[in-house]
This record gives structure tokens, C-alpha cells and sequence, in this order.
């Protein structure tokens, strides 16, 4: 269902080019499809995105190098080392510096002649109304559920198009939603899902490319609906698949009883999305096992003393292989079928990156009759910060 | 029928890393409970205690959503492909993190 692209900016554009501007787009003037009427479109556009990250990245350059004549640019985060693999707007001295100010600062020095606000802000239900009222087009580069359906619900009461793009590993999605003519990210998934029902740990990260690709797909989407050229995604949701590099399409349908964009709608006023998510604030998804712990300066003091400990590291091989503290390797997800490798008359210390996992493990096995049975409290990461700053943390 | 039913990325650790499955069925929901006997780890991230296809795993015949045409009761023919389409977040971090963090943070 290819719809024509609406035109985000009807109203002619009141000031020209400078001969300077005329020299940086000359690229895109010289082209028809472009040309000045669509260059000054570019000028006279507004579009925020939200978040500055992985998709944010490729996002802000091409927008802020297309001559978008403001961004605006929403994250609370700050840059940290992990980043860099693949948010390509920062360098490594941006380390410690809050992402919205180190794009504004990037995307400025790459575009002076664009307007570019940054806020240093989380969006919420209290101030995304606010935050959009002064935008055309609404662009979602963020990483989590409640903030997506905040951004469609707010998208769909002020009637703003939604430029979506979401990854995971090495698959993408991307399609523009809250068009008049097109569905909202409600019509296709009514419902998030459950925090329990979501990937285990071992299966996250990303390739640094992919949201480089999607981000990308989404830049594109963003230019052509401010120039009214093309074909966009709107009812279209295209997946992208990184590892096969196979680009499927499928049809999506404005869904008649939408709570949101449907003609009985029911929601008419943003809500708690960490309620609706199922989640609060920063608390963990699922309330944290309780089982018996050591902590790594016990572990160590015991190691050293020479007691008979048995070191049980519950994550994955290509874990092991990063760092590991010379345990046993059984990942979490093979534990219930060699759980005869284990000696329950031994006394054990299951560890894992940080904790979690090998709460589940330790919960597991007293569940499977093992008494002596500890978990490395704060895993990998806190035996690095306490013991051994030689272990590298990933 | 012969169907092919591929498996998305965050759903492949629950049926043995396949990209897809080569399945015999009558209709979409016969598919999915051919896939659900072969793997059964997928069963409770696609269906409920009841036995009800999730509402955040959108199922497509071809194209289209099974939810437009007859659901679970869609038949299939020789060749079709049906998708298992779940909503990602982004889902850089680990340990579900994303899903805990509050506000726009940048994917």
C-alpha cells in the first residue's frame, strides 16, 4: 500500500539561499528532484529527534547535512566508551559529555548555517506535547518501549508524522507512521511485550553497522517527507535483515479499532507508558532472586586461603572468551541438561557478567537440591571493580 | 502445504538458531503449532496459557496480516511464507536494560 508522500511544508519559502548555501547544496540543487524549491523546503524544516544514539547518529549527520533548517535533538544519556562502536556523531573525547550537547556541538561544526537545539532532557508524558509542539516531523531513535508508544501517542494527538526505526542484533524495522492516510505503531502492536518475554542477556548487542543502515533508511524517510518526492513507508514496514542482507516489505493496515487513531479512539491524553510497559522507572524488569551470595573480596579472601571452591561461569563461550575468572562453562540455557556435571557435594560459586544470570543458575540448582551454593554478588563486572581491575569489563 | 515460516532474530535462541522452519499445514495456525511441536521453547513466546497467538508477535502471510484476513484460521498453499513479526525496541543493552531505562535515550 505505497502512498504518495504528503508534503510536510506547503507554505512557499519566504527567505532564499546565501551563495554560500548555494555552494554547500549545490549537490542537491543541481539535481530536480531537489532543486531550490526543495532545498528552501529543507531550510524551512523542523524536525526533532529523539534520541541522539546508534540511529541517532547517521540521523543527525545526514539531516544536519541535508540543510534541515532546525533540529532538535532529545537524550539524557551521556556518552560513555561502549557508545563508540557504533553512535558515529561522537569521538572519544565526547566520552563523559551528556549526548545531546556533543551532537549539537558535532552536528554544529558540521552545519553552521542550520539551527540546532539540544535537550538535555528525558522525554516524558509531562513534557512531549511541549517538546514537539514546534516540530514538523517527529523522528524515534530510541532503544526502549515506553518511550515508542509515548512518541506515537504524542505523534497522533498533534497529528505528526513518525519516522520509526528499531533494531535488534542484526535485524532492523522501519516505517513512518502517523501519517492522515497510514497506520500507527498501535495499529501494529497493540501491546508491548511482557518484561519476562524479552531476549535473556546472552542474546543482546548489536553489529555498530546496523543502526548506522536503519538510521540511515530513516534520514531518507525524513527528507522525502519534507520534499514530497517518492514513495514513503507509510503502511509499509520494511525489515531489514543485516546477516542474510535481504530486505523483505510487509503491508501494514490502519487498524479501524485503534484505541489510538482509530474513529472511536480511547485514548485521549498521553499516559504512564512505564505502567502500560509493565515497567517502573529503573527498577529490574523482574524482582531480583533471592538467593545466597559472596562477594568478590570474600571470594578472593577464600580463594586465597585455599578453600575447595568450584567456580561454575554460567555465560556464554564467546563470553569466556572476552574474560573469565578460570571456571566451569556451562551457559545458563544448558544447566538444566548437564546439571550431572556439577558435584552438589562441592561447594559452588556461579557467576556471570554482573549477577543476574547466575541468581538464575544458583535459584535453579537449589531448586535441583544443591545446598552449597553461592552467587558472585554483582558478577564479573564488580570481581573487575573490586578484585582484579585487570579483568576488562565489557 | 509446504510452508516456510521464518523465525525472527530475538525468537532463533528458542528454536535451535533456524532462520526458518519448513513446515506441512492447512492453515497459518497449523503452521505455527507445527513449529511450536518442533520447538517447543517458542510455544510460550507465541501463545498465551489459553492457547491465543501473543498480541505483540504479529504473524503475516506473505505480505499480509493474518489479523486482515482470517487469523489463525488463514489457509496456506504450497510455497507461501509465513513471518513471525515481533515488536523490537532497540535492544543494544543487556539484561533488558532498555527496557528499564526511562526517557529517550538514542539508539
Amino acid at each position: 500500500m505505497a502512498s504518495k508522500t504528503q508534503t510536510m511544508n506547503d507554505k512557499q519559502a519566504p527567505a532564499g539561499l546565501s551563495n554560500q548555501e548555494i555552494l554547500r547544496y549545490s549537490r542537491h540543487l543541481i539535481m530536480p528532484e531537489v532543486g531550490m524549491d526543495g532545498q528552501l523546503r529543507l531550510k524551512n524544516a523542523k524536525v526533532l529527534l529523539i534520541g541522539t544514539g546508534g540511529l541517532g547518529a547517521p540521523l543527525g549527520l545526514y539531516l544536519a547535512a541535508a540543510g534541515v533548517g532546525k533540529l532538535g535533538l532529545v537524550d539524557f544519556d551521556v556518552v560513555d566508551f561502549t557508545n563508540l562502536q557504533r553512535q558515529v556523531t561522537f569521538g572519544t573525547s565526547d566520552v563523559g559529555k551528556h549526548k545531546s550537547e556533543a551532537a549539537r556541538a558535532r552536528l554544529s561544526n558540521l552545519n553552521p548555517d542550520i539551527q540546532i537545539e539540544s535537550f538535555e532532557t528525558q522525554l516524558t508524558s509531562a513534557n512531549a506535547l511541549e517538546l514537539f509542539r514546534d516540530f514538523d516531523i517527529i523522528v524515534d531513535g530510541t532503544d526502549n518501549f515506553p518511550t515508542r508508544y509515548l512518541v506515537n501517542d504524542a505523534c497522533i494527538l498533534l497529528g505528526k508524522p513518525n519516522v520509526y526505526g528499531s533494531i535488534f542484533r542484526f535485524e532492523g524495522q522501519v516505517t513512518v507512521f502517523g501519517m492522515p492516510s497510514g497506520p500507527c505503531y498501535r495499529c501494529l502492536y497493540p501491546e508491548p511485550p511482557p518484561p519476562g518475554l524479552v531476549p535473556s542477556c546472552a542474546e543482546g548487542g548489536v553489529l555498530g553497522v546496523l543502526p548506522g543502515i536503519v538510521g540511515s533508511i530513516q534520514a531518507m524517510e525524513t527528507i522525502k517527507l519534507v520534499l514530497g518526492t517518492g514513495d514513503n513507508l507509510i503502511g509499509r514496514l520494511l525489515l531489514f535483515d543485516a546477516l542474510g542482507m535481504k530486505f523483505r516489505e510487509l503491508k501494514l493496515r490502519k487498524n479501524p479499532d485503534c484505541p489510538m487513531c482509530g474513529s472511536n479512539r480511547t485514548i485521549h491524553q498521553l499516559i504512564d507508558y512505564y505502567e502500560f510497559c509493565g515497567v517502573r522507572g529503573e527498577e529490574a524488569p523482574a524482582p531480583n532472586l533471592q538467593v545466597p551470595e559472596i562477594t568478590p573480596r570474600e571470594l578472593k579472601a577464600r580463594l586465597d586461603r585455599g578453600d575447595d571452591l568450584y567456580i561454575l561461569d554460567v555465560r556464554e563461550p564467546h563470553e569466556y572468551q572476552i574474560c573469565n575468572l578460570k571456571g566451569h562453562l556451562v551457559p545458563l540455557g544448558e544447566l538444566p541438561r548437564r546439571v550431572h556435571e556439577l558435584d552438589s557435594s562441592r561447594e559452588i560459586v556461579a557467576h556471570c557478567r554482573s549477577g543476574k544470570r547466575s541468581a538464575e543458575a544458583v535459584d535453579f540448582l537449589r531448586k535441583a537440591g544443591f545446598r552449597k551454593i553461592h552467587n558472585l554478588k554483582g558478577g564479573i563486572l564488580a570481581w573487575s571493580d573490586e578484585v582484579d581491575p585487570s579483568v576488562p569489563k565489557y | 502445504m509446504a510452508v516456510k515460516v521464518i523465525i525472527p532474530t530475538p525468537l532463533r535462541p528458542y528454536a535451535a538458531k533456524k532462520e526458518s522452519a519448513e513446515v506441512t499445514a492447512q492453515t497459518v495456525g497449523e503452521a505455527l503449532g507445527s513449529l511450536t511441536t518442533q520447538f517447543a521453547e517458542l510455544r510460550k513466546h507465541l501463545f498465551t496459557d489459553e492457547g491465543k497467538l501473543r498480541s505483540f508477535v504479529n504473524v503475516y502471510l506473505n505480505d499480509e496480516d493474518i489479523r486482515y484476513m482470517a487469523r489463525e484460521a488463514t489457509p496456506v498453499k504450497d510455497g507461501d511464507v509465513v513471518s513471525i513479526v515481533p515488536s523490537i525496541a532497540g535492544g543494544v543493552e543487556r539484561t533488558g536494560r532498555s527496557m528499564n531505562k526511562a526517557g529517550a535515550n538514542g539508539e
